[in-house]
């Protein structure tokens, strides 16, 4: 254990420089969040992912952020195991009808301010599973959305700038 | 001796490859049945294709596979699983999806219709649902005994599904699973599909091994057509192939430590994951390589300097991952908790035709790169490892010596990778034919069959995940483990949600 430990000592850390925050996600969320939602979370926020229906594509990638080259935590933004500890729910997938209620029951767990981030091409508007007997379609379908992260799926980096511009208006 | 010389059968589908599948009458479905029963053969997948259904078999010594196909009378068909229980889930996802009985099942619950479609087997003859009937847990009776309901949403960064666990004090007594809640109804979906659409579909069944679906979707694809892929291509998809096995065992290794609390295993094997998918993308533009297989061969070539790029992770990896071993091997607080626990008898993984590292670790030695075997593995030198201990420790060191392997797959490929085009279009055959493909993805077998019109559409397309044989086992493997010690049992398996429930 010592050699790994010391190896990473002396190779100094990988995490890289963080990405600005998205342009377009700072331009939708400008209208979500205020002021006195600012001033009772500080400058850091809880986030739960919670998996409405995806292929698990996004997954990897949202764990990926806590790898050591984005350190996500660095930033203040942390993921949490209950929705009652969250200020974010991270929603992935197209929603299925199946998950529908487990999502809604989610959401109202969650207690106020919250924000909802639709993560990937299948949250926005259910992707290439929309129209399926089995699909309820994106996540705006089912709880109010204040910010989409686009992809299929999303990369870490993309991740980042959406959670950033989120950050920065909501904290 | 071919699997179909011992089951009675009328005729031999003419447009179905690259394996016989045969029409049966009863008397030959009941003889697969009873091969099925006494281990001489293992059932590969079971699907419903109203009013038909096949049964896919993989011969004892993994040498031949068959599809045999019984038209059902008045919308039923003999119960594989009265005879063979890993058939269970199977024959109750048919019900639920096309309206086929499986006569004389033991089990009559839904499996993947939770009672929320609006539509009642939406595959066969589709009527509106009615209202769900409340789901019946196994019943458990003994002294002191409590429930304890997980999901369908988790404490993490998962998918969902819901768990069952019945325990006295700390031990597991039973645990029952309930999935289905991502079902997407994917298989609809591909029906009058184009290629394209369907091939999407496919590489998003379970997103962690699009490589493998696209892989096995497009080998089906090609198997029907009779379709030739250039050299080049069936070499690029082996080199996808491996990496995605890589950057899956690294993320598996870690998070398996990370799941008995050691998060220094799971930091060091993150970064190597991370670099995988890195490579992944300098060489074909998508980290997960996504839609990069395409049927006929492959969507993107090599990027300059893709090669070297990925040399350089060899040599990256060569150099911090025997550390990592030996910290895993060295660290006596990680292997109390990985040894011994989580067992799978060998007996079940054969039973259950269990693929990949969770009948690998069982003494299993099925991996479809090897037996039946594809291109370009037929040319290429790696070894199958197997164990017999069956515990969340054997699985770790399956997975250890597959990322060995892996290297030295990728090793043999890059220095033969032959030069040419990468894609051949494939073209449509003017009538019906049917393919079936299966691939070795990072968990297990990936089976894809599928039948195309005359203009090249899909009309009917199953894929089966490895999962299906290895989510009851799971249950099996946590039975006498304390509750504490589900998550690294869960983990050492890690199971597709989405690639089972479609």
């Amino acid at each position: 254990m010592r050699k790994v430990l010391f190896d990473s000592f002396i190779r100094g850390p990988l995490t890289e420089k963080a990405p600005k925050p998205d342009e377009a996600g700072l331009a939708e969320l400008a209208k979500a969040v205020n002021r006195a939602a600012r001033t009772r979370l500080g400058r850091s926020l809880s986030i739960r992912q919670v998996d409405a229906g995806s292929c698990n594509g996004c997954e990897l990638e949202i764990h990926a952020l806590n790898n050591a080259f984005y350190d996500l935590e660095r930033l203040g933004l942390h993921f949490v195991a209950s929705p009652r500890h969250a200020d974010v729910l991270m929603v992935t997938g197209p929603v299925t009808k199946s998950m529908r209620e487990a999502l809604k029951r989610t959401y109202n767990a969650t207690p106020d301010p919250k924000w909802v981030i639709a993560v990937g091409t299948c949250a926005a508007d259910g992707g290439i599973f929309a129209g399926s007997y089995a699909v309820e379609g994106g996540v705006k379908d089912v709880v109010p959305v204040d910010l989409t992260i686009p992809g299929c799926p999303p990369n870490p980096k993309a991740l980042l700038a959406g959670l950033l511009a989120l950050l920065q208006n909501a904290a | 001796m071919a699997l179909l010389d011992t089951i009675t059968h009328r005729e031999k589908a003419k447009q179905h490859r690259p394996w016989s599948r045969a029409v049966v009458t009863e008397a030959g479905w009941r003889q697969a049945i009873e091969q099925l029963a006494t281990g001489r053969c293992t059932l590969l997948g079971l699907w419903g294709d109203a009013p038909v259904v096949h049964m896919a078999l993989l011969a004892e010594d993994f040498s031949d596979i068959a599809v045999i196909s019984y038209t059902c009378k008045d919308g039923s068909y003999p119960s594989v699983s009265a005879r063979h229980p890993p058939a269970g889930r199977l024959e109750r996802a048919i019900r639920d999806l096309t309206g086929l009985d499986a006569f004389g099942a033991p089990d009559a619950r839904t499996w993947l219709d939770l009672g929320f479609w609006k539509v009642r087997h939406p595959l066969g003859k589709a009527t509106p649902a009615h209202k769900p009937q409340p789901y019946q847990f196994l019943p458990v009776e003994g002294e002191g005994l409590h429930q304890i309901p997980v999901g369908p949403v988790h404490a993490g960064i998962i998918e969902p599904g819901h768990f069952r666990f019945t325990a006295n004090g700390e031990h597991v007594v039973r645990l029952e699973q309930r999935l289905g809640y991502v079902h997407k109804g994917i298989e609809s979906l591909m029906q009058g599909a184009t290629l394209e659409q369907a091939g999407k579909l496919a590489g998003r069944t379970s997103g962690d091994s699009t490589v493998a679906y696209s892989y096995a979707f497009a080998q089906a694809i090609e198997a029907a057509l009779q379709a030739t892929v250039p050299a080049r291509a069936i070499y690029l998809r082996a080199l996808m192939a491996e990496l995605e096995r890589l950057a899956n065992h690294f993320g598996d290794i870690g998070a398996i430590c990370n799941d008995a609390s050691f998060a220094l295993m799971h930091a060091q094997t993150g970064i190597l994951r991370e670099r995988t998918l890195r490579a992944a993308e300098a060489c074909f533009g998508h980290r997960l390589m996504m839609d990069a297989i395409v049927p006929g061969g492959v969507a993107r070539d090599i990027a300059e300097g893709g090669a070297a790029q990925i040399q350089e992770f060899l040599i990256e990896v060569r150099r911090v991952f025997p550390r990592l071993i030996e910290l895993y091997d060295n660290t006596a607080s990680l292997q109390d908790r990985t040894v011994t626990t989580g067992f799978v008898k060998p007996e079940f993984a054969r039973q259950f035709g269990a693929g990949g590292y969770v009948g690998r670790a069982s003494g299993r030695g099925f991996d479809a790169r090897r037996t039946p075997g594809y291109a370009p593995y037929d040319k290429l030198t790696f070894d199958v490892p197997v164990l017999d201990a069956g515990d969340v420790n054997a699985r770790v060191w399956i997975r250890i010596r597959e990322v060995e392997q892996s290297l030295a797959l990728i090793e043999q490929i890059l220095g033969r990778l032959p030069a040419g085009k990468i894609h051949t279009p494939v073209k449509a055959k003017g009538k019906a034919c049917e393919g079936l493909g299966l691939t070795e993805a990072f968990r297990g077998d990936v089976l894809i069959w599928l039948r195309l019109d005359g203009k090249g559409r899909i009309e009917r397309c199953h894929l089966r995940d490895a999962s299906w044989f290895q989510w009851p086992l799971l249950e099996v493997a946590i039975k006498d483990n304390i509750v504490a010690d589900f998550p690294i049992c869960n983990k050492s398996f890690n199971c597709s949600y989405s690639g089972h429930d479609l």
